[in-house]
């Protein structure tokens, strides 16, 4: 996904010459042909995520397209103020393209953890936050943020993840996408958790449950529209996020289905990290097992709803 | 230190006008900074007031934002903005508040969290280098604001990139809220600080108009570093009662009385 999206701006910044990419001490690798064709508007900076994002938001102040990239707790966290500030309330096009969003970097330790950023983000006025399925759909959203206005934060995942089957349905900021149809319950999903709603979906169908799946991945601004109507006709619904519990998407689907005061109340999960800190190691599919983010844990969850 | 013409004295006094509305505001590092904005305002800066957003504008960052007081008395008075909205300062429905707002005509991004100013403004100085542009910018920062780790981020960016057309302006007044910045998050040798990281210093006597003047027209410093100047100023300069006196960093509440008698200072100086 990395390299998709890498690859991606400068075939933008081709494109377009309001173009300029910005990383922050980030691996070589995939960068060397933008550096070489676009030395101007290749920058690369040190380990100080603050001032890359005001500097990115002088850039953009001044009519450019920055699109920065380093790894998401610190593209995320430690610039939390100049997002807020600089970016959002100047409401600037700069995209922040966070590497290893999630449990990616799980051996890594908690540190390197990014599960609330969607969370931190979401409560942000101009802030867009997008986390794509696999290579695939970030092939198809990627166009989409050039001329989009204000700020963008895209969670990228590990790479190589599992293509979610498209209907060669574009690909709009802030639209969610069925992926299956169900009567019994709604499973939805962001970035690389849908796949696995959808696994979760056949495990529920041999059990004679039809789950239908819902893929979001925008996050804000969320699709109420789409989340309301396919929730509407179901029992259950289930939210699944490589995320904090608080603030991202669950909460998100909990708002809408709250306020939509359905005549019949849902049966409702979010599924999701606890509210503590991930104290291991290991890979992200053992932590994401832990805490029942599997397909086998959502139709667990799904099937324990509707009994 | 320079005394105050006539001048420099009208302006403060419609700061103090200003807070006759609000009763409140950063006066005092209004006053620090008011020689240096008015300077960069009357004779360096290029700009249209009546196109605050035109492309060949020299862009300058108030990221001293707490200082806006003496931003906004030189922004009414070239014709910004109506003189009138000085007098609605923090009100409810105001156009100014306490800390630049980027709705503001005339201001280029919101301030006043501090150490967000040069990174900005480096990002601007670098587009204009990109785009081939002659433009030049500036970033005006407090000296407490210089303990912002950020700030020397900037520095080092900046200085990489070799930005001439950058100016750095630190009102130096050696105060902030608590007290002396030296006591507090000492920042000397604060010159070779700057010097270390790349950038062409000045020290200037930042309320002295003819030496500011001076400064300016020597820019840049280097053909190819980013400058800075260091503008030594009184925190609260013109009235005795507030130069140097950490109880006068914010003023809430002023009354009649009180304000009268900084007037009196003033015009007695």
């Amino acid at each position: 996904m990395r390299r998709t999206i890498l690859r991606g701006v400068h075939e933008l910044a081709k494109r377009d010459e309001r173009v300029v990419f910005i990383g922050s001490d980030i691996s070589k690798r995939d960068l060397a042909a933008f550096a070489e064709e676009f030395p101007d508007r290749y920058i690369m900076e040190g380990v100080y995520e603050q001032h890359v994002v005001g500097l990115a938001a002088g850039l953009a102040m001044s009519g450019k397209i920055p699109y920065i990239n380093t790894i998401a707790t610190f593209l995320t966290r430690r610039c939390y103020e100049q997002i807020v500030i600089d970016l959002c309330m100047h409401n600037q096009p700069v995209r922040l393209i966070g590497s290893g969003g999630g449990t990616v970097y799980a051996p890594l330790g908690g540190t390197h953890l990014a599960i609330e950023d969607m969370a931190i983000l979401r409560c942000v006025p101009h802030m867009t936050v997008v986390a794509c399925s696999d290579a695939e759909e970030m092939e198809r959203f990627l166009p989409t943020t050039l001329d989009y206005p204000g700020p963008i934060y895209i969670r990228l995942a590990k790479g190589g993840d599992n293509v979610v089957p498209h209907d060669g349905s574009p690909f709009v900021i802030g639209k969610a996408y069925l992926k299956r149809a169900g009567d019994d319950a709604l499973l939805v999903g962001t970035g690389t958790t849908t796949l696995r709603c959808l696994e979760a979906a056949e495990l529920l169908a041999q059990q004679g449950i039809e789950a239908a799946v819902l893929h979001a991945p925008t996050l804000k601004p969320f699709d109420h529209e789409a989340l309301l109507a396919h929730a509407a006709p179901v029992r259950a619904v289930v939210s699944v996020e490589e995320g904090v519990k608080h603030g991202g998407l669950g909460s998100a689907v909990a708002e809408c289905i709250a306020e939509a005061n359905f005549p019949a109340p849902k049966r409702f999960a979010r599924m999701a990290f606890p509210d503590a800190f991930l104290e291991h190691f290991g890979s992200q599919n053992e932590i994401m097992a832990r805490y029942g983010l599997t397909p086998e844990g959502i139709a667990q969850r799904t099937a324990e709803l509707l009994a | 230190m320079a005394s105050l013409d006539a001048r420099s004295k009208a302006l403060r006094r419609r700061i103090l006008d200003m807070v006759r509305h609000s009763r409140r505001g950063h006066i005092a590092s209004g006053f620090s900074l008011l020689e240096i904005v008015r300077v960069l305002y009357d004779e360096v800066l290029r700009y249209d007031p009546k196109n605050p957003s035109w492309d060949g504008r020299d862009r300058f960052v108030f990221s001293k934002g707490h200082g806006c007081m003496g931003l906004y008395v030189l922004l009414a008075e070239k014709g910004f903005f109506p003189d009138a909205e000085l007098d609605k300062f923090c009100e409810f429905e105001a156009l100014l508040g306490g800390h630049p707002e980027h709705f503001v005509p005339g201001v280029e991004a919101a301030t006043g969290s501090l150490g967000h100013g040069l990174s900005i403004a480096t990002g601007m100085a670098l587009a204009a280098r990109i785009d081939k542009k002659p433009h030049r910018v500036f970033a005006l920062l407090g000296d407490g604001e210089c303990a912002e780790g950020s700030v020397w981020e900037a520095a080092i960016s900046a200085g990489k990139f070799g930005l001439s057309h950058l100016t750095a302006i630190v009102d130096r007044n050696r105060m902030q809220c608590y007290g002396s910045t030296e006591d507090i998050g000492p920042l000397e040798p604060f010159r070779s600080k700057w010097e270390s990281f790349g950038w062409a210093v000045r020290e200037v006597d930042g309320h002295d108009v003819a030496a500011l003047r001076e400064a300016f027209a020597a820019l840049p410093l280097a053909p190819d570093r980013p400058s800075v100047l260091i503008a030594s100023t009184v925190k609260g300069k013109g009235v005795p009662t507030m130069e140097n006196n950490p109880d006068f960093h914010h003023t809430n509440k002023i009354g009649d009385e009180a304000l009268d008698a900084l007037y009196a200072e003033l015009e007695s100086q």
